[in-house]
């Protein structure tokens, strides 16, 4: 009898295992689909693209140029340039030769299918406080999203974990690579905050509706909120000191590793930049003013009204990555196009600021497009590409190696048959890390197997 | 006494402001000089397009108007007719009535708002018209409202009078509630999946054919007692003798050619796929049908059902000649649409023309209203946007948006009037009612209702 039931005990535990098994390819199956974007890395070389328009934003745009790409950098380019022996050359007649573009919010390789396929989300760890979860380790370098963005001229996100207090930490990737560290420009970059924001919003009641509370009570809500966080990061310092001192006198009281606080740490010096996410002036304000005094090097994300906090901003040398060029308005009676201009007036008020997307992944190859509609909307079209390149480059302390067309830079190229931010513009060649990368995608691959079905 | 004097003035008032408005909309309009992109007989350099009485009047090269026309200077801007989005839930105080399976006796039009500022931002980027729909709750969901953005005025006056009714059909994940959790003690409702989705219709169908012939039968006389009026199947009926449009939510295409044949089957078409992020899969068999689809330029991702959506979807359902259209089913997205459309020729080479159509005269096509709208000719509407540039390029600005040659959002002046809104918000805020809590004397305010929209829905 006894025999019998762990026999069916081994069965049933067996099945499960199978059905356990069966559930995990199905769900990896789409994740990976397609075959398109697998170890297609591209092919190193040496490359010089001939006789094309080189924007290279730092500097002067070359009407009729060369650039050369060696071991994976810009070796050099200009007007007299010519292509040695053993070169590949391409024809850029009518070509024009821009940095790639850099998207410095995404939450690229983390969430594939954002809606009704949990499996595919590693966005946000349960939690509030989650300063040792890091981008870097659940970005799937095989994502779709990858090869979708970049052959529209992304050539490095920035990728984050959202949701709670302190998401964790954000990594920097190039859109090339067969594993994460192939991709990674810097790993772990920075500490994401979601600064507590004056929310009246305070949840839904099914059937009911939105609940909200007094706007009195809101603002001492956030005052916790920021209580609270100031906390974390004291509790960090008190930690950090703890283990300091142990260090130096084996006599005193040891402290065990706390993976939370250990990950603040470097932060909590001013090593590395904490981004902030907040939107409205008081909220900016309010993450100015505890980046102030706790002596962070910090970086506003969202910033929508980050133009009236400009005082604060440039005083405490802050940047703002903007991603909301194509938010809605932040109340029904503000100007349809405030969200547009929004790029226009931090320019004008002297902020430094790039433009990003804020994207999952999926649609962030429309970042050239938010960077053009900022420029229908005010901004010059030169600072308008500036915000996608250069800028971000700089915000991101990336600017030694990228967001421009200069000798010895990282050779991350996009050649266009016309102006990258145009949305008719077509991408021609891609260059990620000196390597000639196909221009195929998910999308290209689906494209070819049904555009010619009768 | 004095009550009635101001209630007279009143109306007198009232007579005075309206028959100025009714003035104002009969004064001509005359767009001068501009790159003019029809919709219909290609690119026309240097011409003038003559608005009288709402109607495009005139289109040519030295045009006269009327003394008191108003004249707008196109010197070195394109105009386009308006845009058109065929799947939109602005204006929409409520979008899903999502407790039966089939909810045909609601209408869209018992739940307008035509205050709601997604119709100004809209008109800022250039829409004239929206298909306003029902959500994608249900097989069988609302019946819709197809609109003019005449932002400031009754909703009466939004409606297209001769808009073909229609109807808004869903299949796959938001039907079969894939990703909504009943509360706890309710059952889930029926259907689960794609089969029982296929089958609800097909029983509305029959039960709406069967009601038919109960009708039939006693309008010849073959029966004594009237039937019932059904208000779930008169819409149904409606679509078996095609009066009604059929806007059909989908992403999957084996969903799509599942409704297709159930459509056949009955002997009625279904309008325009709507979504039909797989429609380039089927497109022969679309065309076939002869349904227009109806999707998004490029967005996708979202949700399973939409992560084998590509760009190219509308350049495959084209070579089909399937007439496609390019909405935004967003107050987002509505105000960019030029965008989308300017995407389209980047994704498998659609022709300029051939992409501005599909956000001007293909919806107006899938919505029954070509005749008057979604192109620049000679008779049709002066539904008419006059650009900064090309509306293709991305730093193209609306300046002037008229529908029925009136002007309903003029940059300039918008510009203008933002220091007089911010004067008035600056007195507003002193009242009573818009202190902080603090500074009022009274404790209360009554809370408002939620923006209009922002109720959990489903709309994708």
């Amino acid at each position: 009898m006894k025999k019998h039931l762990s026999f069916i005990i081994y069965h049933l535990s067996f099945s499960v295992f199978l059905l356990l098994t069966a559930h995990c390819l199905l769900l990896t199956s789409f994740a990976q689909s397609g075959g398109t974007q697998q170890n297609l890395t591209g092919r190193a070389g040496t490359f010089a693209i001939t006789n094309a328009r080189i924007v290279t934003v730092s500097g002067a745009t070359i009407e009729n140029g060369t650039i050369i790409i060696r071991d994976g950098k810009i070796e050099s380019f200009g007007s007299n340039i010519k292509p040695g022996s053993g070169v590949e050359t391409i024809d850029g007649k009518g070509l024009s030769v821009y940095p790639g573009m850099i998207d410095a919010a995404t939450n690229m390789g983390l969430r594939e299918i954002s809606g009704g396929a949990p499996a595919t989300v590693d966005v946000a760890e349960t939690g509030n406080m989650n300063s040792n979860a890091k981008a870097i380790t659940g970005i799937n370098p095989h994502t779709s999203h990858i090869n979708v963005t970049r052959v529209n001229g992304t050539t490095t996100v920035l990728s984050m974990p959202i949701g709670g207090l302190i998401s964790g930490q954000s990594a920097v990737i190039n859109l090339n690579g067969a594993t994460q560290s192939e991709m990674a420009v810097i790993p772990t970059h920075s500490l994401i905050v979601n600064f507590p924001q004056v929310s009246t919003f305070a949840g839904f009641t099914p059937g009911v509706g939105p609940r909200f509370i007094e706007f009195n009570q809101a603002v001492t809500q956030r005052d916790k909120n920021v209580a609270d966080l100031k906390k974390i990061f004291e509790n960090a310092a008190a930690y950090a000191k703890a283990r300091d001192a142990y260090a130096q006198n084996k006599s005193l009281p040891f402290t065990p590793t706390d993976l939370k606080m250990e990950a603040i740490i470097p932060y909590l010096r001013g090593e590395k930049p904490i981004i902030f996410t907040a939107n409205r002036e008081r909220d900016i304000r309010g993450a100015v003013k505890f980046a102030e005094e706790m002596k962070f090097k910090a970086i506003i994300l969202g910033g929508a009204e980050a133009w009236k906090a400009a005082d604060v901003l440039k005083k405490n040398d802050i940047p703002v990555i903007y991603t909301n060029v194509w938010s809605l308005p932040q109340s029904p009676d503000e100007s349809y196009d405030s969200m547009f201009e929004a790029p226009a007036k931090m320019r004008e008020a002297g902020i430094r600021f790039c433009i990003a997307t804020g994207d999952d992944g999926a649609n962030a190859r429309d970042l050239p497009y938010q960077a053009g509609m900022a420029s229908a909307y005010g901004l010059a079209k030169d600072e308008a590409l500036k915000a996608v390149t250069l800028y971000p480059a700089q915000i991101l302390g990336v600017a030694d190696r990228m967001g421009s067309i200069e000798n010895g830079k990282v050779a991350n190229i996009v050649v266009t048959d016309g102006d990258i931010l145009d949305a008719r513009t077509n991408i021609k060649y891609l260059f990620i890390g000196g390597r000639l990368l196909p221009l195929t995608s998910r999308h290209t691959e689906l494209y070819d197997a049904f555009k010619n079905r009768k | 006494m004095r009550k009635q004097t101001v209630f007279l003035m009143t109306i007198f008032l009232s007579i005075l402001l309206s028959s100025a408005i009714f003035a104002q909309q009969k004064t001509d309009i005359l767009i001068r000089n501009a790159t003019v992109l029809t919709a219909a007989n290609g690119t026309l350099e240097n011409r003038d397009i003559l608005i009288r009485n709402g109607k495009i009047t005139q289109i040519g090269s030295n045009l006269k108007a009327a003394a008191n026309a108003q004249i707008i200077d196109g010197t070195g801007k394109f105009v386009s007719p308006g845009i058109i989005d065929a799947h939109s839930h602005a204006m929409m105080n409520a979008i899903n009535e999502s407790s039966f399976a089939v909810t045909s006796m609601t209408r869209i039009r018992d739940v307008l708002d035509p205050t709601d500022p997604t119709i100004y931002r809209a008109l800022a980027g250039g829409v004239t018209a929206a298909n306003l729909l029902h959500g994608s709750a249900n097989p069988i969901g609302g019946q819709n409202s197809v609109v003019k953005f005449k932002y400031g005025r009754p909703i009466e006056d939004f409606l297209i009078p001769d808009a073909p009714g229609g109807i808004k059909f869903a299949m796959g994940e938001n039907v079969k509630r894939s990703n909504f959790q009943p509360q706890p003690g309710q059952p889930r409702r029926y259907p689960a999946t794609r089969m029982g989705t296929v089958e609800v219709i097909r029983d509305a169908f029959i039960r709406a054919r069967d009601y038919k012939q109960s009708w039939d039968d006693f309008r010849a006389k073959k029966t004594k007692v009237q039937p019932r009026k059904d208000m779930e199947l008169e819409p149904l009926v409606e679509i078996l003798e095609g009066k009604r449009l059929v806007h059909a939510h989908g992403y999957r295409s084996d969903e799509h050619l599942n409704l297709l044949r159930l459509a056949d089957e009955f002997g009625f078409k279904i309008k325009t796929l709507q979504h039909g992020l797989e429609a380039y899969k089927i497109a022969p068999e679309i065309a076939k049908h002869g349904a227009g689809v109806s999707i998004f330029a490029d967005y996708w991702g979202y949700k399973l059902e939409a992560y084998d959506s590509i760009p190219y979807n509308a350049a495959i359902l084209w070579k089909n000649g399937v007439v496609v259209s390019i909405n935004s089913d967003d107050p987002e997205r509505i105000r960019r649409l030029n965008i989308d459309a300017a995407k389209m020729m980047k994704y498998g080479g659609i022709p300029e023309e051939e992409a501005l159509k599909m956000i001007t005269l293909n919806p107006a096509k899938q919505l029954g209203i070509d005749k008057r709208t979604g192109s620049i000719e000679v008779g049709k509407d002066g539904d008419i946007v006059v650009w900064s540039a090309h509306p293709f390029s991305v730093y193209a600005r609306p300046e002037y948006t008229l529908v029925e040659g009136e002007i309903f959002f003029d940059r300039g002046r918008d510009i203008l009037r933002r220091q007089d809104l911010a004067r008035e918000r600056a007195e507003l805020e002193k009242n009573e009612a818009n202190l902080p809590p603090e500074k009022r004397t009274r404790s209360e305010r009554p809370r408002t209702s939620p923006t209009p929209g922002e109720e959990e829905g489903v709309q994708n």
